[in-house]
């Protein structure tokens, strides 16, 4: 076990490196960012030398690179062109992008396992049915549709919540945003589950289970859940990074200023300090997600063994 | 605390939605100076230094919590005295400067003649890179502090600034400039406080100057809370207790907040909301001319666009295009058709002429497909107009425009559209003269003079000619309006100026824009100045 937890975190530097390196470049191909500082008039060619000096752009491609990565592993990640600390930035947008995280996560696993497993046993059954024809309709809608429906309906119509999140994003006004971010994962792990469920019922072990005389909720729990669950962990670990980093939608819908607005000013302004910033700890984050997620096979499955 | 004011927000959107009546700790009905209003905002691009902020956003600040020696006056644009006693010039070269008594920074200090002198040398110094800089460009010693050819900076102060005693300086052009007392209203002449030069980092984090309001928080990239400054000296002291601005990534996201009872200004409704905006918001809407223009702009560094009869072609597109189709259709009537080259909000005194422009900006196809055949045809026959895709929904009009220009030309192919991703990507192709066809141009002023419309954008060489048009009528009839004393006389000939750019099309111009803002049911008197930004002070809140 711990062999495999070195050897997978060896992996990742290579892994780590390229991202990174393939992130700077094509951030690089986007062309001068300097050009776009200076409104709609021409920087004078004097001050715009003086920006590309003080930002290193004047140096050769592969030596920004080295000297980022330098500064990246002493915990520097450079200034953004407003003149703030890179980390600065991330340190007030990744709480609020974990919480909103968080949040989707939570209803994808509580309702979409739920779901799963009521549907997965209920195969046929009207219940069934009706689940099935709900995810094909909320994955067949676009997200900013949901969201901007939902924000109308309840936050101008009815007024039951601020269609909009402050900008201390506490975990109450997430809950909307949250939900409208986990809404097309959540069908798919209804669906996932759903089908691991009503494949793994009729394997010999659940038979087993049930001839010895188990009660019927430790039979789903214990032994038909459990097993079921591994596709559904490996969906959820890959969708813990496309959550953070694809926010940027759900983002903008509800004025988060998180991971995905932060992004998406940076690519706006071409500020390759905050882009290649923000994507080097996403990027790390997937790597993360993706080595818990291999682990955690071992503890649903106890047939796989890391050696 | 932050929750019971969230509790009291929605009691009072309720309470509104219900009957109407007004929130906030006031008496219903009458305006209460205490009361706090919101309003929308977006993150500015740089730190909000004056001299180097060149956008919106970041104005709107500064313009709450700076005041200069000249203010423009929200309704009429004319500049008014506002620090400055005097301004006085024999030879329209040096002046001498004399600010009021009593005016002070939020801190306690005294507001004095190296206030102004140490901030604009700080602007113009190369090693501040300051954005603004070449606003001090007609000062003597401006190419010692700032050497435009890239050589090494030989001097930190600019030689033609002279404190003279402590409410007197007097500043030294390198040439005759009549209208430059009239530019000192502008954000970059702003005097600056000790504390900026102090410790500068902590000014940038909460800025300090002498305006109606003081910076209370500011959560960079998220809200800023302004409170009035109950000390402030001058006489436009803001009539309510002071003003939230939050970052809106959106547009949208601000209005639906506004429908909601979250926000009580918004000073730019969405295109997409410009249909329903007069159910939504009835006289609570307001649509009033600023000073921008659109225009589409040529490159001269390529020959095609320069060669002896292009004006021709150029005059031919321009007719080719139905102004007044588009504006009412695409932008709801929040633009209006250009007749000039300069804006409404200059007024007749300022130098706008309705009608300058004449047929040139008519809509008259089959003259258009005449005069594009007499001056030889378009180049290569066809003609790419580029913009950049990712603000201010430009596509749909660009598309509007080739349409207009493809139905005039009888020629499906003659006009295509050519999408550049980012705003920096695009400014990048022109400043790299990688432009072939027609580009749009926008001009938002700096400081409501005639001369801002021109001499940037068509004087030879000039900071923003984009397109490098040079013309020696042109470059010496604005040379001779800068010397002229008498305003009257100096806008005459700026008048004549503008007649060359129009007798060579060197720009086509499309419309002026209007500014937008909507407001909830607490706020009355709201007013946008020529530069479409809120007159924040004078907002009353019941």
């Amino acid at each position: 076990m711990g062999r495999y937890v070195l050897r997978r975190l060896l992996q990742m530097i290579p892994v780590f490196v390229g991202a990174t390196l393939l992130i700077f470049l094509m951030v690089n191909v986007m062309g001068d960012p300097i050009a776009g500082l200076c409104g709609e008039r021409r920087c004078d060619p004097a001050t715009a030398a003086q920006l590309q000096r003080e930002f290193g752009l004047d140096e050769p491609v592969r030596q920004q690179y080295l000297t980022y990565m330098g500064n990246v592993f002493t915990g520097d990640f450079g200034t953004a062109f407003n003149g703030q600390e890179v980390t600065e930035l991330m340190s007030t947008a990744f709480p609020v992008t974990v919480r909103l995280t968080l949040i989707a996560l939570l209803f994808e696993i509580v309702i979409g396992v739920t779901l799963g497993v009521i549907t997965g046993l209920g195969r046929g059954r009207p219940v069934d049915t009706g689940v099935l024809l709900v995810t094909l309709v909320v994955i067949s809608v676009p997200t900013f549709v949901t969201g901007l429906l939902l924000q109308l309906l309840l936050g101008v119509k009815w007024g039951w919540i601020r269609p909009s999140v402050s900008s201390e994003a506490p975990f109450d006004e997430l809950i909307l945003p949250g939900l409208v971010l986990a809404s097309v994962s959540l069908a798919y792990v209804t669906r996932l589950t759903r089908t691991s469920i009503a494949e793994n019922r009729r394997s010999d072990y659940v038979r087993t289970a049930v001839a010895k005389g188990l009660p019927r909720h430790r039979v789903v729990v214990r032994h038909l859940l459990r097993t079921s669950l591994i596709p559904v962990v490996t969906f959820i670990g890959a969708d813990i990074g496309f959550l953070m980093g694809g926010a940027i939608v759900t983002e903008r819908i509800f004025n988060i200023h998180g991971v995905g607005y932060q992004l998406y000013q940076g690519i706006l302004r071409q500020n390759t300090q905050t882009v290649v910033g923000f994507v080097t700890v996403l990027v790390l984050v997937f790597l993360i997600a993706n080595l818990v997620v291999d682990l955690l096979y071992a503890v649903l499955d106890p047939r796989i063994r890391y050696v | 605390m932050r929750g019971a004011m969230h509790a009291r927000w929605a009691a009072c959107a309720v309470a509104v939605a219900l009957a109407a009546t007004a929130c906030g700790s006031g008496d219903s009905g009458s305006s209460d100076a205490g009361a706090v209003l919101s309003a929308s905002w977006g993150d500015p691009q740089k730190p909000l230094e004056p001299a180097n902020t060149n956008e919106v956003q970041g104005g709107k600040v500064l313009d709450m919590i700076f005041r200069g020696l000249k203010r423009y006056d929200p309704e009429t644009g004319e500049a008014k005295d506002m620090l400055a006693e005097k301004i006085e010039t024999s030879d329209s070269q040096t002046f001498t400067i004399t600010i009021k008594d009593g005016w002070t920074f939020s801190d306690g200090e005294k507001v004095t003649a190296r206030s102004f002198v140490d901030a604009w040398n700080y602007g113009a110094s190369l090693k501040n890179h300051q954005r603004n800089s070449y606003f001090f460009r007609y000062i003597e010693g401006y190419d010692k502090v700032h050497p435009e050819d890239g050589g090494k900076q030989s001097a930190d102060t600019l030689s033609g600034l002279e404190v003279v005693d402590d409410r007197t300086f007097t500043v030294e052009l390198t040439q005759k400039f009549s209208s430059f007392p009239d530019t000192l209203g502008y954000n970059a002449f702003a005097p600056l406080p000790r504390a900026f030069f102090d410790d500068h980092d902590a000014w940038v984090k909460k800025p300090i100057g002498n305006g109606p309001y003081l910076v209370d928080s500011y959560t960079r990239g998220s809200q800023m809370d302004l409170r009035t400054w109950a000390d402030y000296p001058g006489p436009d002291t803001a009539r309510n207790g002071g003003v939230d601005l939050k970052v809106y990534t959106d547009n949208n996201t601000a209005y639906t907040d506004l429908m909601a009872g979250n926000l009580d200004l918004v000073d730019d409704v969405p295109a997409a909301q410009l249909k329903n905006v007069r159910n939504d918001l009835g006289d609570r809407y307001l649509n009033s001319p600023a000073g921008i223009l659109q225009t589409l702009a040529f490159p001269y560094y390529d020959d095609a666009w320069n060669k002896p009869g292009a004006e021709k072609v150029r005059k031919g597109l321009s007719m080719a295009i139905d102004r007044k189709q588009i504006t009412d259709t695409i932008f709801h009537k929040t633009r209006t058709p250009a007749t000039d080259w300069t804006s409404p909000v200059l007024g007749e005194d300022g130098g706008f002429r309705d009608g300058l422009c004449g047929e040139s900006c008519a809509y008259k196809p089959d003259k258009a497909k005449k005069l594009i055949e007499e001056g030889g045809g378009l180049p290569g026959g066809r003609v790419t107009i580029t913009f950049n895709a990712d603000t201010g929904s430009h596509r749909e009009w660009v598309n509007a425009v080739c349409n207009s220009i493809n139905n005039a030309l009888d020629d499906e192919r003659a006009c295509t559209a050519n999408p550049v991703g980012t705003f920096a990507d695009f400014r990048n192709r022109i400043t790299g003269h990688k432009m072939s066809g027609p580009f749009r141009a926008g001009w938002q002023m700096d400081y409501p003079l005639i001369q801002n419309f021109l001499q940037p954008l068509y004087y030879t060489n000039a900071s923003s000619n984009d397109g490098k048009w040079s013309d020696k009528e042109f470059d010496g009839l604005v040379d001779r309006a800068n010397q002229e004393t008498d305003t009257a006389k100096a806008v005459a000939l700026f008048q004549q100026a503008q007649e060359v750019v129009r007798d060579h099309m060197a720009a086509i111009p499309l419309w002026y824009q209007n500014g937008s803002a909507g407001w909830s049911e607490r706020l009355s008197a709201v007013k946008l100045n020529p530069f479409s930004v809120p007159v924040y002070e004078q907002i009353k809140v019941s």
